[in-house]
């Protein structure tokens, strides 16, 4: 809340202070998301784990500038969020390509948005579509790509304008397993490159252990941060790591949480059993300090 | 970042590298055994492999038409009376000498080109104010909550029953014919454009709303494309609705156009010009709707149907 370094040069940073969200419906309101604070610094990597239904989605979207707080503050860069904008990228699970525009139009949608010209629009599009490697693909419509490329697309676009954040809702939740592989790959080269704040929403905790520089857990709905994990791991990562004791020690924490509020998210009956058959075993020792 | 960019190429030739080796394997297999074949007659060959079936419905859809001449023919020269009377019905070649006859006449034609010109106008006019319309009241609640009643007690009169007021409305009988082609498309294109519409994707409206695009832009860009296949549908129907209107029109108040031409024919007698009128009518519905899925081909390249 308050900063005692100097902000730093780059921008992007992401602040979410005692975030409250209720749907209105029928039956009254239902609270998704009761006391969330996360925070974002500039160029930095967070996930946000947790169980389905635990309001994730209800957060990004928040931040996206779709829904408006009940309680609580949202801002980018000390600025409260207005409505949607482009300083805020969006990837979406189900690709969302315009199926109208070829690969390339889909790309330059954002900057033609910002009245830049052909020339630029092009080039800008076509180094974004080379960093991807999906040149070959310019020309094609998104109904002809695999989820895999479409995503790619997915992600160049909301990366074309050159946001100042890149909000991602489990954008890898539709594709096989060795697709996710290489995508994770793939988002963790572009982000180092262009050097932009990532908010990563996902149930695959490999996934958010892998990508990210730091993990928030959060409860069963209505959802509160749980944990807050950071991920000591060096960069540049590789698929190797996920052997390590580091990472799997992590993994089993973070996994030992999830499995909590699961199980509370699907009834409380099952407590008492359930629980008998976990152990939570804190191999890594970042989490130990955290909790 | 030199590492990483090799990292990522070498996860993406992984990912094709055993695909490329499939396929090109296979087709070696395809074509070694072959030596050096004759290149057209193996692509005749596997381009009747792959087109059998088109090819199939072509030759029955032809052999379709012929019984259907056939039995025409049959039922005409032997003036069958079988609860239906075929005694003055023209048979298919008093109906051909009847064409020929026609050719060679002016007023046919200009029966013909009139048709056209009303059916242009009147369609043209209501998928002008139609889409526009569709496109306002599915995006803005207000003007929907206004026109929606309006229209829906204004739809099931058929555009027919409005022969009588349109010629009270209008100062001359052209003008009110194209208003009753008008008012026979312009429902079924409203109601389409309404439907798409209704099931634009929000999803891709928020996408675009992420990327810095605003009220007239998700119009122009998202709300209008998304609704495109629907509109043509519109276009179609309405367009078939069109020529239906035309006919009657034309039969109740017309003094030219081909439905004109088939009444007349009627009251001159002129059986075979009864058959030729209604063909005619049929043969210019089909071509109408050809150009209209085939304008929709090229307005949308991205919806392969
Ligand atoms: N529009 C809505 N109206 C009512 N309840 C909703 C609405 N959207 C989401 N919810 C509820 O809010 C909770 C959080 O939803 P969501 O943020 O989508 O969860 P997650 O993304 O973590 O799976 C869920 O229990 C869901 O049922
Ligand atoms: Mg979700």
């Amino acid at each position: 809340m308050n900063i005692m370094t100097p902000t730093p040069p780059s921008k992007g940073r992401v602040d979410v202070d005692n975030f409250a969200l209720s749907y209105d419906t029928l039956e009254g309101p239902v609270e998704a998301v009761s006391n969330a604070s996360i925070h974002v610094n500039p160029g930095e990597f967070v996930s946000i784990v947790g169980p389905s239904g635990c309001g994730k989605s209800t957060l990004l979207n928040a931040v996206a500038g779709f829904l408006k707080p009940t309680r609580g503050g949202v801002t980018v860069d000390g600025e409260p969020i207005d409505g949607p904008g482009a300083d805020r990228g969006m990837v979406f699970q189900q690709y969302s390509l315009f199926p109208w525009k070829t690969v390339k139009g889909n790309v330059e949608f954002g900057l033609k948005m910002k009245h830049l010209d052909k020339s630029s629009r092009d080039r800008a599009a076509r180094t974004l579509l080379g960093l991807a490697g999906l040149t070959a693909f310019e020309n094609k419509y998104p109904d002809s790509l695999s989820g895999g490329m479409k995503q790619r697309v997915g992600i160049v676009r909301a990366l074309a304008t050159g946001p100042k954040v890149l909000l991602l809702d489990e954008p890898f939740g539709a594709l096989d397993a060795q697709t996710r592989v290489i995508m994770q790959q793939i988002l963790t080269n572009m982000w180092q490159r262009l050097k932009i704040s990532v908010l990563f929403v996902t149930h695959d905790i490999d996934e958010a252990i892998f990508l990210s520089d730091r993990v928030y857990c959060m409860t069963a709905r209505p959802g509160s941060i749980k944990a807050e994990i950071t991920i000591p791991l060096e960069r540049p990562r590789h698929q190797s790591m996920m052997m390590s004791s580091e990472f799997l020690g992590l993994r089993r924490g973070l996994m030992s949480l999830i499995r909590e509020e699961s199980i509370k998210a699907m009834g409380g009956e099952l407590n008492d059993l359930a629980l008998d058959g976990l152990s939570i075993d804190l191999h890594g020792q970042s989490l130990a300090d955290v909790l | 970042m030199k590492v990483e960019t090799f990292a990522l190429r070498r996860e993406q030739q992984t990912a094709t590298g055993p695909e490329i080796g499939a396929e090109t394997s296979h087709v070696r297999t395809v074509q070694s055994p072959a030596g050096a074949p004759p290149q057209l007659a193996a692509y005749l060959r596997r381009w009747l492999a792959l087109n059998r079936r088109g090819l199939r419905a072509v030759l029955i859809g032809a052999i379709s038409l012929a019984l259907f001449l056939l039995a025409w023919h049959l039922l005409t020269e032997n003036r069958v009376v079988f609860f239906i009377r075929f005694t003055n019905v023209p048979s298919p070649s008093a109906v051909y000498e009847s064409l020929t006859r026609a050719m060679q006449d002016s007023t046919f034609f200009t029966h013909v080109v009139l048709s056209c010109r009303r059916i242009l106008f009147g369609f043209s006019l209501a998928a002008l104010i139609a889409v526009p319309l569709g496109l306002v009241m599915g995006r803005f609640r207000v003007a929907h909550e206004i026109l929606f009643p309006v229209m829906e007690v204004l739809r099931p009169i058929p555009a027919i029953a409005w022969v009588p007021m349109a010629i009270m409305l209008w100062p001359t009988n052209e003008q009110s014919i194209i208003y009753i082609t008008f008012l026979g498309s312009f429902f079924p294109i409203l109601v389409n454009t309404l439907h798409g519409m209704s099931l634009v994707d929000p999803v891709l409206v928020r996408a675009a709303q992420c990327l810095g695009a605003r009220e007239v832009s998700i119009f122009r860009e998202v709300y209008f494309p998304a609704s495109l296949p629907h509109i043509f549908t519109g276009l179609t129907v309405g367009m078939g609705v069109a020529w239906v209107s035309l006919i009657a029109a034309e039969m109740i108040s017309g003094q030219f156009g081909i439905g004109y031409f088939t009444w007349e024919a009627y009251s001159l007698v002129q059986y075979a010009d009864i058959a030729l009128g209604m063909i005619c009518i049929g043969v210019l519905g089909l071509g109408s709707s050809a150009l209209i899925r085939g304008l929709g081909r090229l307005v949308m390249p991205w919806n392969r149907t």
